[in-house]
C-alpha cells in the first residue's frame, strides 16, 4: 500500500507540473485571440474616425490631461502588478495582497476617469449614436475598458483566493494567467492612447 | 416595464407549415422524453454522457448534434428546391417570400455552422488525442464548455422556428439589410446570438487543440511525425483562433448598431456597410478552410490505409496545408469583387485565389500517387474518397473561373456561384466528414456498419449531387440570380426541374445513412469489432480497443515514426502485455458545462426578446458559474493500476482470439 501511495503522489505533482504550463500557454494564445478582436476594433476605428457626420471630430473633445492622468495609472498599476508577480514567486502572502490592491486601485483610478470621461462627453451630446467617429471611438475605448472591469474583478477573486488559500502552485499559475491579462491590457491600452487620443488630438 | 420584453403570444408564427413542423417536433421530442423515462436513463444520461469530459464521447455527442441539425438543414433544402420547382411561369408556389427567404438564411446558417462545424470537431474531438497519444485534451472541461455552447446556438435556431422568425438576410446578414431600419423583428438578433454564442464556443476548442497537440503529444512525437488527420486539424486551429475573433468582432459590432443606435454599419451619420462585408469575410473565407482542411486530413488518412501504403509526400502534404491556410487569409475580397475597388485591388485578390489551387493540386496528385501499384480496397471509405477527388476537382475548377475579377462580374450571385461553393463543401468537407464518419466508426462505437448500405448512401450522394448542381451551374449561365422565390422563364424550368430531382436523390443517401446506423446498432453484437484494428490503421488510435478505454492509453507509447502502429507492428511491440502500470490521473465529469451552456442559452434568448431582467441575471449568473468551477474541488481522480491491469488483460485477450 505504502509503495502504492508514493507512485500516486509522484504521479500527482508531476501532472500538476504541466498542467500549470499548459494553462499558462493556453490563456497565452486565448490573449493572441482577445488581440485579434482588438485589432478589428482598431481597424473600424481607422476606417470610420474620418467620419464625424458634421459633428465633433476627435480634436475637438479628446482631453490629454485627463487621459494622461488614467494612462499614468494604469501604467503604474502594471508595475505593481510586477511587483505583486515577484512576492508571489518568494510566496510572500503578504506583499502579494498589498501589491494586488495597489494594483486595483491604479486600476479604479483609470476606470473612474474613463467613465467620467464618457459620461461628460454623453452628456455634452457627444454619445456614440450620434456619428460613426463616436461609435468607433466609445467602442473601441469602451471595449478595453470593459477588459479592465474583467480585469479588476478577477483581481478581486484572486485577492479572496491567496487570502484564503496562500500561494499554491494552482494560484501562482492563476495569477500568472491575471498577470499576462493585465499586462496585455497595458499594451492595448498604449496603442488606444497613441492611435486614437495623441493622433486625434494632434 | 413589461417583464417578457418583446414576447407575446402573436410571436408564434401562424404558417400552416411550421406549426405542422412544430407538431412533429414535439411528438418526437415527446417520444424520445417517454422513451428515456421508461427506460430509467436520465440520470445515466446525464452522469456518464452529458456531463462528461471525456473527449470521445464529446466528439460522439457533436456527430449527433451535426445529424439532427442535418436533417433540419436539408429539410431547408428540400423546401427551396421544391418551390423553385413548382414556382415556375409565373406561379407563387408554396412557399411566401417571407417564409421562404427564413429558410434560404437557416440553411446556409444551420449547414455551415450547426452541421458542418460539429461534425468536423466531433471527429477531430475522437480522434486527435489519440493519434497523438494523449489521454485527454489539454483542457478537458472547456472542451464540454465548447460543446455546450455550440448546442446553445443550435437550440437558439431552433426556437427561432415555433418562436418569432429567423433571419431574412442570407445567411451573411450584411447591413444595412440586417440593420434594425430594415430588419426590425427578431430575426437577425436569432441569428446574431446564435452564432455568437456558438462561435465563442469555438474559438475555445481552437485554443485547447492548439494547447492538446503542442504540449501533450507522445514522447519521441516530433511534429513532422504528427499524423496528417492531427496536421490538417493543427492548421483548421490556427484558422480557428485568428479567425473567429473576427466574427465575434462583427457581430459585436452588429449587436450595438441594432440595440444601441450606433452607427457603424448604417447608411446615415458616417456609418460604412461594406467594413461588416470585410469583416464578415476575413472570418467566413477563413472558415471555409476550416471545414475542408481537417477533411483533407481525413482523406489521408484513407487514402493511404486502404492501399496499404504510407502517405506519399507526407512533407509536402503538411506545408501544403499551411500554404493553404496562410492564402486563405488573403483571399476574402474575392467575395465581393463587385464592391468596386480599383482594378488593380482585384487583380491580387484574383491572383491569390488562384494559386491556392497550386497547394490544392499538389495535395490531390500526392492522393493519386498513394494509390499508385496499391492495392486499392473499394469500402465505403474509399469510395468517398474517389467520389470527392472527382467532385472537388470540379469545384476548384470552377472556382478558378471565378477568381477571375471580369468573369465574376458576370457570375456574382448568381446560381454559378451556389453551384460551385456547394461543389466544394459537399464534394470536399461533407464527403470528407461521411469517409471520416465511416473509417473511425467502429473504432468510436466498437462495432461495425454494414457496407453495402454505405456504399449505396455513397452513391446516392455522388449521383444527387451532380444532377442537384450541375444544372445550377447552367442556371448561373442563363443568368438566374441567387435567393429567387419564384420565375418566370420558361428557359430555366427544366433545369430547376432536374436540381428538384437530385435533391431527392440526396435525401435517399441521406436516409441510407440513418437506415445503416439503426441497422448497425440492431446487429451490434453480430459485427463486434474486437481487435481494435479492423482496417490494418497506421496511427496510434488502431492500437486501443474499439471503442477505447476512457483514460485511452493504459501505457503512453514512445513514437519513433509517422505510421507509429505500423512501425510497432512491424517490430513486434503492438499489443504487449505491461508486467505492472501506473495510476492514472483523470479529470472527473463535471455538471459545469451543461448548466453554462444553458444560462447561455437563456442569456441570447433575453438579449434576443429584449428581457433585460433575465440577460443581466443570466450575465451575472454566468460569471458566477465560472468562478464556481475554478473553485469547484474534487475535479480528478485516480484510475488504480489493477484496475487498469484487468481492462487492458481482458482487451489483449480479446485481440488474441482474433
Amino acid at each position: 500500500m505504502s509503495t502504492n501511495m508514493s507512485a500516486h503522489a509522484d504521479a500527482h505533482h508531476e501532472e500538476h507540473h504541466d498542467t500549470g504550463r499548459n494553462t499558462t500557454f493556453g490563456f497565452w494564445i486565448y490573449l493572441m485571440t482577445d488581440c485579434i478582436l482588438f485589432s478589428c476594433f482598431f481597424a473600424t476605428y481607422a476606417v470610420l474616425f474620418m467620419n464625424t457626420a458634421g459633428g465633433v471630430s476627435g480634436k475637438d473633445i479628446f482631453d490629454l490631461t485627463l487621459v494622461g492622468g488614467g494612462t499614468a495609472a494604469l501604467l503604474f498599476s502594471s508595475i505593481t502588478f510586477g511587483f505583486a508577480m515577484i512576492s508571489a514567486y518568494k510566496k510572500n502572502k503578504g506583499g502579494t495582497l498589498f501589491w494586488l490592491a495597489v494594483t486595483f486601485v491604479f486600476g479604479a483610478v483609470f476606470l473612474g476617469l474613463e467613465v467620467y470621461e464618457f459620461h461628460h462627453l454623453i452628456h455634452a451630446g457627444h454619445g456614440p449614436d450620434k456619428s460613426a467617429f463616436l461609435t468607433a471611438f466609445f467602442s473601441l475605448v469602451g471595449l478595453h475598458g470593459f477588459h479592465v472591469t474583467a480585469g479588476m474583478i478577477w483581481i478581486i477573486v484572486m485577492f479572496c483566493e491567496v487570502s484564503k488559500s496562500g500561494l499554491e502552485n494552482r494560484t501562482v499559475t492563476r495569477l500568472s494567467c491575471l498577470s499576462l491579462f493585465w499586462h496585455f491590457l497595458d499594451v492595448i491600452w498604449i496603442c488606444v492612447f497613441s492611435f486614437v487620443y495623441l493622433m486625434g488630438a494632434m | 416595464m413589461n417583464l417578457l420584453g418583446k414576447l407575446s403570444w402573436d410571436s408564434i408564427p401562424h404558417d400552416p407549415i411550421v406549426i405542422g413542423t412544430l407538431i412533429v417536433i414535439a411528438i418526437g421530442g415527446a417520444a424520445l422524453f417517454g422513451l428515456i423515462t421508461k427506460l430509467q436513463k436520465w440520470g445515466w444520461l446525464w452522469r456518464e454522457w452529458l456531463t462528461s469530459v471525456d473527449h470521445k464521447r464529446l466528439g460522439i455527442m457533436y456527430i449527433i448534434l451535426a445529424f439532427v441539425m442535418l436533417i433540419r438543414g436539408f429539410a431547408d433544402a428540400i423546401m427551396m428546391r421544391t418551390q423553385l420547382a413548382v414556382a415556375t411561369n409565373g406561379s407563387e408556389g408554396y412557399l411566401p417570400p417571407h417564409h421562404y427567404d427564413q429558410i434560404f438564411t437557416a440553411h446556409g446558417v444551420i449547414m455551415i455552422i450547426f452541421m458542418a462545424m460539429p461534425f468536423m470537431i466531433g471527429l477531430m474531438n475522437i480522434v486527435v488525442p489519440l493519434q497523438i497519444g494523449a489521454r485527454d485534451v489539454a483542457f478537458p472541461f472547456l472542451n464540454n464548455l465548447s460543446f455546450w455552447l455550440a448546442v446553445s446556438g443550435a437550440v437558439l435556431v431552433n426556437i427561432s422556428l415555433g418562436l418569432g422568425e429567423f433571419a431574412m438576410t442570407g445567411w451573411v446578414a450584411y447591413p444595412p439589410l440586417s440593420g434594425l431600419e430594415f430588419s426590425p423583428g427578431v430575426g437577425v438578433d436569432y441569428y446574431i446570438w446564435a452564432l455568437q454564442i456558438s462561435g465563442i464556443g469555438t474559438t475555445l476548442t481552437g485554443v485547447n487543440f492548439l494547447v492538446t497537440v503542442i504540449k501533450m503529444r507522445a514522447p519521441g512525437m516530433k511534429l513532422m511525425q504528427m499524423p496528417i488527420f492531427t496536421w490538417t486539424c493543427t492548421w483548421a486551429n490556427v484558422l480557428i483562433v485568428a479567425s473567429f475573433p473576427i466574427l465575434t468582432a462583427a457581430l459585436a459590432m452588429l449587436t450595438l448598431d441594432r440595440y444601441l443606435d450606433f452607427h457603424f454599419f448604417t447608411n446615415d451619420l458616417g456609418g460604412n456597410s461594406m467594413m461588416y462585408i470585410n469583416l464578415f469575410w476575413a472570418w467566413g473565407h477563413p472558415e471555409v478552410y476550416i471545414l475542408v482542411l481537417p477533411a483533407f486530413g481525413i482523406f489521408s488518412e484513407i487514402v493511404s490505409t486502404y492501399t496499404g501504403k504510407r502517405l506519399f509526400g507526407y512533407k509536402s502534404m503538411v506545408y501544403a496545408s499551411g500554404a493553404i491556410s496562410i492564402l486563405g487569409f488573403i483571399v476574402w475580397l474575392h467575395h465581393f469583387f463587385t464592391m468596386g475597388s480599383s482594378a488593380s485591388v482585384n487583380a491580387f485578390f484574383g491572383i491569390m485565389t488562384m494559386i491556392i489551387a497550386v497547394p490544392t493540386g499538389v495535395k490531390l496528385f500526392n492522393w493519386l500517387f498513394t494509390m499508385y501499384k496499391g492495392r486499392v480496397r473499394m469500402e465505403p471509405p474509399m469510395l468517398w474518397t474517389i467520389g470527392f477527388i472527382i467532385t472537388f476537382s470540379v469545384g476548384g475548377m470552377t472556382g478558378v473561373l471565378l477568381a477571375i475579377p471580369g468573369a465574376d462580374y458576370v457570375l456574382h450571385n448568381s446560381l454559378f456561384l451556389i453551384a460551385h461553393f456547394h461543389n466544394t463543401i459537399i464534394g470536399g468537407a461533407v464527403f470528407g466528414y461521411l469517409a471520416g464518419f465511416a473509417f473511425w466508426f467502429p473504432k468510436a462505437m466498437g462495432f461495425h456498419l454494414n457496407p453495402k448500405i454505405g456504399k449505396f448512401s455513397f452513391w446516392c450522394w455522388f449521383i444527387g449531387f451532380f444532377v442537384a448542381f450541375m444544372p445550377l451551374y447552367v442556371l448561373g449561365f442563363l443568368g438566374m440570380t441567387r435567393r429567387l422565390n419564384h420565375t418566370d422563364n420558361p428557359d430555366w424550368n427544366i433545369w430547376l426541374y432536374i436540381a428538384a430531382g437530385g435533391a431527392f436523390i440526396i435525401a435517399l443517401g441521406i436516409a441510407a445513412q440513418f437506415v445503416q446506423l439503426i441497422l448497425g446498432f440492431i446487429q451490434k453484437d453480430k459485427n463486434l469489432d474486437k481487435t481494435g484494428d479492423p482496417w490494418n490503421g497506421h496511427t496510434l488510435e488502431w492500437s486501443l480497443s474499439s471503442p477505447p478505454q476512457f483514460y485511452n492509453f493504459a501505457k503512453i507509447p514512445h513514437v519513433d515514426d509517422i505510421d507509429t502502429f505500423t512501425d510497432m507492428k512491424e517490430k513486434g511491440t503492438a499489443y504487449k502485455r505491461e508486467e505492472s502500470y501506473e495510476p492514472i490521473h483523470m479529470p472527473s465529469n463535471t455538471n459545469a458545462g451543461p448548466i453554462m451552456g444553458a444560462i447561455a442559452t437563456a442569456f441570447g434568448f433575453a438579449m434576443i426578446w429584449h428581457i433585460w431582467w433575465l440577460a443581466g441575471a443570466s450575465f451575472i449568473g454566468l460569471i458566477v458559474a465560472f468562478i464556481m468551477r475554478a473553485y469547484a474541488k474534487d475535479t480528478d481522480y485516480y484510475v488504480q493500476p489493477d484496475e487498469v491491469a484487468r481492462i487492458e488483460n481482458a482487451h489483449l485477450d480479446n485481440v488474441a482470439k482474433g
